[in-house]
């Protein structure tokens, strides 16, 4: 029991509470089931040859040598796929563009087919009696490539001459698509008084969880049966796009199981080759076949994040308010269409573009490039870090251009407090918040007020000193499934719960949500704590089996919570509804006048009560009992589907100082204030803000996904890519302001990504703040010390105020 | 990796022998080089010969005018050595402040110098104090030892055994590292000698190199004021993705100021 036990359990470890994670003793002591961690009898081993080229055709592959290497069981390429009827890994997500035509959806093949697409395509698979045979065997493979040109920036790869990847796709697009009004934007822009304007890059990024993605793929030669293990943040999304897509299974005889997951960020999500490839290859080999990845081929086969190049116009009245928003993207999709990566600049992107603002009118635009590098998609966050950084670094330029602080010229134009439910121009309605009051919290505590003392003091050092501050709103709780499917979703976004009560009034909770390092087996846990007035400890939480669990869509854009955890609300309802029945039997007093709380079912103004616990028991053993019209038994399972994304929001002001000998970045200070509406477990949530706020820094001041101009990745290792580490983080302040989401259950909003989200434009706008005694200066992400000490060096010594006292 | 003949000799005579019978061999610190680059199957010795178990290339020894550090010294043990901090605390910091500690716990001396990595910390010590390497076949200065990039005086089957270091009247050493691998970018090495002022400079450049420049202006006063103005070419400097020629020869003048200034 964790030593502040009493004092966090004194509602029973219900809503609210800190109770301390459940799954902790199990991680920190080695003891969790990661798919690696499995091993099956009789277990083969699968190694995948990669391309080593960004772009080839692929004239010939000769397996003859590799198949005679001791160990070797089985080998297939792309040929024996297409010959046994393997389907191509489906997208999602389907974008209709601005002329109203389907994105354009080259096939994605399970193993490369005439051509390679980007460095980690993979082209054979080798089955062997161990990794090392195997991949002893993969180096004998002879493989002719007849290399071509890569097109590895979206913003060459749509000019004319450039490398084609598809022949389907002309210009390397996939689509052109807009939202938003765009004559009333050009009017707004032509009697605009004041015009920002900003061009900018979202750095591209590798997800990089600490658990390489592994997969084992199991055929039941008595029973037809087939069982995946693997590391998703989604087993059912496996089992419905594996199953109904590539390999033409049934769901009764596929089971998709997602033990323990070392973290995701959205890398999880999707549905990879590997996982089909072992499925499919467990049968015919007729042993299963397991798969792990390291981290060197994740480098180069996990889906990346980001990476998005734009251009950004605001106008603006004298008094800067914003008149109108003008946006330009082009988002590199990667070399093949990953499972949502289609969705991730348009609906999760351009809809968020109203931020916290009342701005009237907005247009975006967006275009979709394929590239010879690794697919894009959803990283913690997924459009709306890419959305958020666009616009607050807007605001900041438009700050100068109106020359107002950058905190006033956002509580301009904030969304009122009084304004709720508010529509937005690009398709949202926001249903709560308060923004005014979470940039107050984050300003009082960043203290504000004493910066331009403290930066005057960093200039006698040296150091170049600047704030910066980023407003965000999010949608998260993904998503109405009608709204989803019209927005061209290819499934429904509901979530499950199945609560079974078992004899003794111990509960197991089985979730369709999935939790790769959330914390959910305790925060689900406190749901029904609170809502059968169970001890925490009473509480199981089962997730991750599709054999266990009704249904379920997953652990992504901070969902669980807004709507699994909604969906566990409305199961636990139904217990309740059915246990008052049973109590009204048992009390002999009318149904209507039994009230349940805390535990205890009771007549109302009585002290005629049964615990849960006799009811639960009384459920299972039926002696005394309404058995005409009531089952026995005490199992309800819940479908909930969302009614509106929830919409997250808050503050982050960061206060930075530039070396201005070295240009090393030092964070002094990073503020959060955020609103996620009620907090179930505090420390949790402080958790979450804290890892969001790490990633989000990361990305703007370390980590960078470098191509060179043939596609090799340069960054192709943590020796080269820079992951962010404790010592490069301040101590956070976090606070939490509440405004309740006005339609689900718990008034819960999701705090998952919140860190990623408001972080980057924080960080960024304080560096630009910090470089502003030199001038207007680009500056993207990430601000190495390298790239800020050439900007200082090309900007004139004499603007650095500081320069006479040195 | 590729499969290859393990031996552990308990002495180094049985190393010497060992390395000197296999056809291919290839000698075993603490592996942090060498393991990533079998597993990545980019070397395939036919023998690894570990010298993890002959207790005599550990000792750390300061006697006289000298610190002997045995080449399958850990940078941690370094570190943490209270002799070696008092005799030159700028070489105790420089092995404390190696990678991270994981790395330091299995990384040694005699690994680092003979893989001489452009961007490894140790050759710069090394070469500003005018260390002697000895090895199971003779002994060399630093300057003979660091030949290039990735490249030393050693022959292939020869095994470095210690290396003396003269105790220098103060020394320094500061270091611009790499935010990912944590490598030198750049990490000056000063030293105040009885024969005059050394600066060695890794990172930088292919292999460690020394600056009589600065040497120079050192001389005439050991002040960090004295390098004011003076800056190295970039041109023969690396450049990388992490870094420019320019900014390498930006940060070497930097870096040996803020050395200098550490100990005067
Ligand atoms: C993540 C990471 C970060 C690092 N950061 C830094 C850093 O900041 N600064 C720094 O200086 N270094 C750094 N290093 C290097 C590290 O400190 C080691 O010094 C280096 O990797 C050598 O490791 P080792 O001693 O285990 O030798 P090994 O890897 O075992 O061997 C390296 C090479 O030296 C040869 N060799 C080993 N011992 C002898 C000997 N006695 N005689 C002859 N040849 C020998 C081996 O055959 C091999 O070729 C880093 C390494 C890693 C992995």
């Amino acid at each position: 029991m964790p030593d502040d036990a009493p004092a966090a359990l004194s509602n029973g470890g219900g809503i609210g509470a800190s109770v301390r994670r459940k799954e902790d003793f199990r991680f920190l002591t080695g003891q969790g089931h990661f798919t690696d961690d499995l091993n099956r009898p009789g277990q083969t081993h699968a190694y995948l040859l990669r391309s080593p080229h960004a772009h080839a055709r692929l004239d010939a592959i000769d397996t003859t040598r590799a198949l005679a290497a001791p160990g070797v069981v089985a080998i297939f390429t792309g040929a024996d796929l297409a010959a046994a009827g393997v389907g191509g890994l489906p997208c999602g997500w389907l974008i209709t563009d601005k002329h109203g035509k389907p994105m354009v959806e080259p096939p994605h093949p399970v193993l490369a087919q005439g051509k390679v697409r980007h460095v980690g395509d993979p082209v054979a698979v080798v089955i062997a009696e161990s990794r090392d045979e195997a991949q002893d065997a993969a180096e004998l493979i002879d493989v002719s490539y007849g290399v071509l040109p890569a097109a590895v920036e979206a913003t060459d790869a749509i000019k004319p001459g450039a490398a084609q990847l598809f022949d389907e796709a002309p210009a390397n697009t996939c689509y052109e698509w807009e939202i938003g009004d765009k004559s009333a934007v050009d009017a707004a822009f032509a009697k605009a008084k004041l015009v920002a304007k900003l061009d900018l890059i979202n750095n591209r990024l590798v997800a990089n969880p600490m658990e390489p993605r592994a997969a084992i793929g199991e055929y039941d030669t008595g029973s037809g049966d087939y069982t995946l293990y693997t590391t998703s943040q989604n087993p059912h999304v496996i089992r419905l796009l594996m199953g109904a897509f590539v390999l033409h299974l049934p769901e009764h005889k596929l089971r998709v199981v997602a033990p323990d997951v070392g973290g995701g960020f959205g890398s999880k999500i999707y549905h990879y080759a590997e996982e089909a490839i072992v499925t499919w290859a467990s049968a015919k080999v007729k042993r299963p076949v397991k798969w792990t990845s390291d981290r060197s081929e994740a480098f180069i086969s996990d889906a990346q994040g980001r990476d998005h190049a734009s251009h950004a116009e605001l106008a603006m009245d004298e008094n800067g308010k914003f008149l109108a928003l003008r946006v330009d993207t082009v988002a590199n999709m990667g070399a093949y269409l990953s499972t949502f990566a289609p969705a991730i600049p348009t609906i999760l992107y351009a809809t968020l573009l109203a931020g916290t603002y009342t701005t009237p009118a907005i247009h975006v635009a967006v275009r979709a490039v394929f590239t010879n590098t690794v697919p894009v998609d959803a990283y913690r966050g997924a459009g709306r870090p890419e959305a958020t950084y666009l616009l607050e670094r807007l605001v900041d330029v438009a700050a100068r251009v109106a020359k107002l602080d950058p905190a006033e010229i956002r509580r301009r134009n904030f969304i009122p407090t009084d304004a709720y439910p508010y529509q937005t121009p690009v398709a949202l309605q926001y249903d709560s918040g308060d923004y005014f009051k979470t940039l107050e919290m984050a300003l009082k505590t960043a203290d504000r007020d004493g910066f331009e003392a403290r930066r005057a003091d960093a200039a006698t050092r040296g150091k170049l000193r600047g704030m910066g501050i980023a407003t965000y709103i999010e949608a998260c709780g993904i998503a109405p499934s009608a709204v989803a499917g019209a927005l061209g979703a290819r499934a429904g976004l509901y979530e499950t719960a199945e609560v079974r009560v078992h004899p003794t009034g111990s509960v197991t909770l089985f979730t369709g949500t999935h939790s790769h390092g959330q914390g959910h087996e305790t925060t689900m846990a406190q749901l029904v704590a609170s809502g059968l007035g169970v001890s925490v400890d009473q509480v199981e939480v089962v997730h991750g089996d599709t054999s266990k669990i009704p249904f379920g869509m997953g652990t992504y854009g901070s969902r669980s919570l807004a709507v699994g955890g909604s969906a566990v609300m409305k199961a636990i309802d139904k217990v309740v509804a059915k246990g008052r029945k049973i109590a009204a039997h048992l009390l002999e007093a009318a149904e209507a006048d039994v009230e349940f709380s805390d535990g205890t079912f009771r007549v109302s103004g009585t002290d005629r009560s049964k615990s849960f616990a006799e009811i639960a028991f009384t459920a299972y053993v039926p002696h005394n009992y309404p058995i005409d019209t009531v089952e026995p038994g005490l199992d309800e399972t819940a479908f909930y589907d969302p009614k509106n994304f929830t919409y997250p929001s808050g503050a982050h002001v960061a206060e930075i100082e530039i070396d201005r000998e070295t240009g090393v970045v030092e964070i002094v200070k990073f503020t959060a204030a955020d609103d996620f509406g009620r907090i179930i477990n505090p420390m949790i949530v402080e958790g979450q803000v804290h890892g969001g706020l790490a990633q989000g820094i990361g990305q703007a001041l370390y980590e960078s996904a470098i191509y060179d101009k043939d596609g090799q990745l340069l960054t192709g290792s943590f020796m080269d890519y820079c992951m962010p580490r404790a010592a490069n983080l301040p101590m956070f302040d976090v606070a939490t302001n509440v405004t309740l989401c006005t339609h689900n259950p718990l008034g819960v909003k999701g705090c998952g990504e919140a860190g990623a989200i408001g972080a980057p434009a924080a960080i960024m706008n304080a560096v630009a703040d910090a470089l502003s005694p030199l001038g207007d200066i680009r500056v993207d992400m990430p601000a190495t010390a390298a790239k800020l000490w050439h900007i200082i060096q090309s900007h004139p010594a004499t603007h650095i105020p500081a320069q006479a006292a040195e | 990796m590729y499969e290859f003949n393990y031996q552990a000799p308990a002495s180094l005579a049985d190393a010497t022998k060992a390395i000197a019978a296999a056809e291919d061999g290839k000698l075993l610190a603490g592996g942090m080089t060498l393991v990533p680059t079998l597993k990545q199957r980019l070397a395939r010795p036919s023998d690894l010969i570990d010298l993890g178990r002959i207790a005599e290339l550990k000792a750390i020894k300061v006697d006289g005018g000298t610190v002997t550090i045995g080449a399958m010294a850990t940078h941690a043990e370094v570190g943490a050595s209270a002799a070696v901090q008092q005799a030159i605390p700028g070489l105790s910091w420089l092995a404390s402040n190696i990678g991270d500690p994981a790395v330091r716990h299995r990384g040694t001396l005699g690994g680092s110098i003979s893989n001489n990595d452009p961007a490894a910390d140790y050759p710069a010590a090394l070469l500003a104090l005018g260390a002697t390497i000895y090895t199971t076949k003779r002994q060399l200065s630093a300057a003979d030892f660091f030949v290039g990039m990735f490249e030393t005086a050693l022959e292939l089957d020869e095994i470095v055994t210690a290396v003396s270091f003269p105790i220098p009247e103060k020394a320094a050493y500061q270091k611009f590292r790499n935010p990912a691998s944590r490598y030198a970018v750049v990490g000056v090495f000063v030293a105040k000698t009885g024969g005059g002022a050394r600066v060695a400079v890794t990172g930088a450049g292919p292999s460690v190199f020394r600056v009589p420049a600065f040497e120079a202006a050192l001389d005439r006063s050991f002040a960090a004021a004295s390098l004011d103005g003076l800056t190295i070419d970039a041109g023969e400097l690396n450049s990388d993705i992490h870094a420019s020629a320019d900014y390498r020869a930006h940060l070497v003048a930097v870096f040996a100021k803020r050395a200098v200034a550490e100990i005067s």
